[in-house]
């Protein structure tokens, strides 16, 4: 791999982190002095300004051959022995398709922002924390090493933390932003001992550096290879830990079972949050993660195998908990964490290039859905509940048209993007030749087609709950402004046309997004296995998948359209037990919120119990003996410095003031007697004299 | 009879007991004044005598004449101050200016 410097290339991150940086530090006085359009004028600015200088960047590396990176080495961070790291930052196809991502649709969201955080008070302060978002994701994703990756990766955990809690008064947002935190920290420990491991691992084999690049180099030497594969810790094979450590943190920042529970929660936060860092850009770098280690995963089936089995475990689960949810942005939140499911599904079976081809599509149309839902909430003055809805296609014409295509989209209807990626993952499953299950991915692979379903269902449900019908809400909803149906527009539009970069090979189309990104991918080729199919076998699951789509769009309508079909109220209050109790179970979601609560949250609070009563009880008590005894002590010496050092400078000027007293009296003030003094002290001497000598 | 050495210290030690008298009964100061210049003189007549009969040489008769000098300069000093004792305290009498007592 050879780089190409690129001396720009700090720009990106950096002008985020200027306004971030003016915004936290000036925003309050600006915002005063100056109105909110300064504030916002310069928080747009500076991610567009990023993006500008991602799109030179993006160019030049287009110019240049497949394997090599527009790299900028900015300082040397540290080094211990041979081992050097720098910070440095590098743009190669893949960060480079990521960092496209993360500007565009960032500076749109940040153009959103402008309408729908009109009202609020610190509008600086989210300005702020937005612009410092897109910072932490930028140095994430153009991070040249993992620790330069590892800094980004908890900077965007704060700021997700700062946003969920931007409404911190109300102390629900407070917890739901502290529980992302912490079950995100779960998976950070994840990333950090596999991190551990990794260097662990590779240090007799003279690595120099934690660069992507280097490391790369190192894991592909045949013989490093073939000693890494056969090398096991705890009688689990070294690489199989590694990737699967790696992937704990993947599942805690990209919302995958077990750590998936907070993304729900992170609704909370204001909607264009929701829609920039927990749909589009954060959530998915647990997925950019594993498709950037593809040279580590691709060496161990079993690590693949858990990846693609969590990913789609996650997309039913999710999917089936979404069928039910009236709170329109925790369907969304839902239809996140299951689409999450299907990217990971997509690189856990090797197909890694459509993993983050399904991220881009994701990112536009669930960002145009997420953006959609704001609007809806805007306009239905902060209703959140669709049974509050209906109706509102005819009120908000652009919110309605935009949803309804993002719902298209993601719902896989062909020649909208969802189609194209989602049926490639779906093919790649099916045809998966890495995986230790039995019958390969054809598990899987149904897994992911019911989620399918589910999602079409869901998806078309929430549009029509929202948009059909009669308005059952109160008040009069209304469109909302320019900036808000610009973005929607924009971004409606590309959840149409953003999969045309990457049609089927199958159709005799040109597939520009495999091949712009299969150099990066060339380590792990050589490892991932087909089953096999013929092109009959993936033209019958492209008609599957077309059916899919269809199915849970038509079960939708017909349940669904203008609140005017009885069944779905007659089966929520059937008396029969076994679909109330499913229906519990799921509207619930399945309680595993409860089922932590009671595993671990109230473990914790019973272990900090146990530990306030160690502190109270023996810390405690340690310290206050220890306080007794110096006390007791502190008396003894305050005694004698009392008695006795007292004693002896008191007793100094006792004899001066006794002595003075007394020898006071010599001293009469009359010449005559100090004369009598002088006679008689010259007689003694006289007298002394003759007696002595 | 010849005058030796004897009589003249006989003498001084006259004129010096007087003078010492003077000093320690008198009250006022320019009566202890005077018995201060006894005692000078005493010692000067020592001097004298002294230079004249053991030491064969004008040293002492020198030396005499010095305290002379010495003592016309500490007449004119010390009255100068019991003039200006006088003027604050309205007195001359030495028990009256006992301001230094302790």
């Amino acid at each position: 791999m050879e780089l190409h410097p690129f001396p720009y290339l700090f720009l990106i991150p950096l002008f985020p982190l200027l306004g971030a940086v003016v915004n936290g530090l000036f925003g309050a006085r600006l915002q005063r002095r100056m109105g909110k359009n300064a504030v916002h004028a310069l928080a747009i600015a500076m991610p567009w300004a990023s993006f500008a200088v991602a799109a030179t960047a993006f160019a030049t590396l287009a110019g240049l051959s497949g394997e090599s990176a527009v790299h900028q080495s900015l300082w040397p961070w540290f080094s211990i022995g041979q081992f050097n790291a720098d910070m440095a930052f590098s743009m190669d196809r893949l960060s480079g398709v990521m960092t496209l991502i993360v500007t565009f649709v960032g500076s749109l969201i940040h153009v959103y922002s402008t309408g729908y955080m009109h009202d609020e008070q610190s509008y600086w302060r989210f300005f702020a924390y937005l612009n410092l978002f897109m910072f932490a994701m930028l140095v994430l994703v153009l991070g040249d090493s993992f620790l330069t990756m590892f800094v980004g990766w908890e900077g965007v955990g704060l700021c997700s933390y700062l946003l969920i809690s931007f409404w911190y008064k109300d102390s629900k947002n407070a917890a739901a932003g502290m529980k992302a935190f912490v079950v995100n920290r779960v998976g950070d420990a994840g990333f950090l001992i596999g991190l551990a491991l990794l260097i662990w691992a590779l240090f007799p084999e003279n690595l120099t550096g934690l660069s992507f690049r280097e490391v790369q180099e190192v894991v592909t030497n045949p013989a490093v290879r073939d000693r890494l594969l056969s090398s096991e810790v705890f009688g689990v094979g070294l690489v199989s830990l590694i990737c699967v450590l790696f992937f704990v943190g993947a599942t805690g920042k990209s919302a995958q079972i077990p750590l998936y529970v907070w993304l729900p929660d992170a609704m909370a936060g204001p909607t264009p949050v929701s829609a920039l860092i927990h749909a589009a850009t954060m959530v998915t770098a647990g997925v950019y993660m594993v498709a950037r280690l593809n040279f580590l995963f691709a060496l161990s089936p079993a690590a693949m195998t858990v990846v693609a089995t969590v990913g789609a475990l996650t997309a039913i689960f999710a999917a089936t908990i979404g069928l039910f949810q009236y709170d329109i942005k925790k369907v969304l939140a839902y239809s996140t964490v299951s689409q999450l499911g299907f990217m990971f599904m997509a690189v856990g079976v090797g197909a890694y290039w459509v993993g983050i081809f399904h991220l881009m599509t994701h990112a536009f149309f669930k960002a145009c859905l997420f953006l959609g839902a704001g609007s809806v909430i805007m306009g239905c003055h902060h209703e959140q509940d669709m049974r509050h809805m209906g109706g509102l296609s005819k009120l908000m014409p652009v919110t309605a048209i935009t949803y309804l295509l993002a719902c298209f989209a993601i719902a896989g209807f062909p020649f909208f993007s969802g189609f194209f990626s989602k049926d490639e993952i779906l093919w790649k499953v099916f045809d998966t030749g890495n995986l230790l299950l039995p019958g390969g991915g054809k598990l899987l692979w149904l897994l992911g087609a019911l989620a399918a379903v589910c999602t079409s269902f869901y998806m078309f449900r929430s549009y029509y709950l929202t948009f059909s019908g009669a308005y059952r809400g109160h008040g009069y909803p209304h469109e909302s402004p320019r900036s808000v149906t610009f973005v929607l527009s924009i971004l409606g539009i590309l959840s149409v046309v953003g999969g045309y970069v990457g049609l089927p090979i199958l159709w005799g189309l040109p597939n520009w997004f495999e091949h712009w990104l299969e150099p990066v991918f060339e380590p792990s080729a050589p490892f991932i296995l087909s089953a096999g199919g013929t092109h009959a076998t993936e033209w019958t699951l492209m008609l599957a998948s077309v059916g899919i789509a269809l199915a849970g769009f038509l079960a939708a309508r017909w349940l669904y359209k203008g609140a005017a079909n009885p069944v779905p109220a007659r089966l929520l209050s059937s008396p029969n037990p076994a679909l109330r109790f499913v229906h519990r179970l799921v509207f619930n979601k399945y309680y595993v919120d409860e089922a932590y609560q009671a595993a671990f949250v109230r473990k914790s609070l019973d272990l900090s119990r146990v530990l306030y009563r160690f502190d109270q009880g023996v810390i405690d008590f340690i310290v206050n003996a220890c306080g007794t005894v110096s006390r007791f002590f502190s008396a003894i010496q305050g005694w004698i410095d009392y008695r006795l050092v007292d004693g002896m400078v008191n007793g100094v000027a006792t004899l001066m003031v006794t002595g003075g007293r007394v020898l006071k009296v010599t001293q009469t003030g009359r010449i005559q007697s100090y004369v009598y003094g002088i006679m008689g002290g010259a007689i003694a001497l006289v007298v002394a004299a003759w007696w002595l000598y | 009879m010849t005058v030796g050495l004897v009589h003249y210290l006989v003498v001084a030690a006259a004129l010096f007991s007087l003078g010492l008298f003077t000093v320690l009964t008198r009250r006022n100061a320019v009566a202890i004044l005077m018995g201060v210049e006894l005692i000078l003189n005493a010692a000067n007549v020592n001097f004298a005598a002294f230079s004249r009969f053991t030491a064969q040489n004008v040293g002492g008769q020198v030396m005499a004449l010095f305290g002379i000098v010495l003592a016309a300069a500490e007449a004119c000093v010390a009255l100068a101050i019991v003039l200006a004792v006088f003027r604050t305290f309205r007195s001359v009498d030495v028990n009256d200016t006992d301001k230094l007592r302790g």
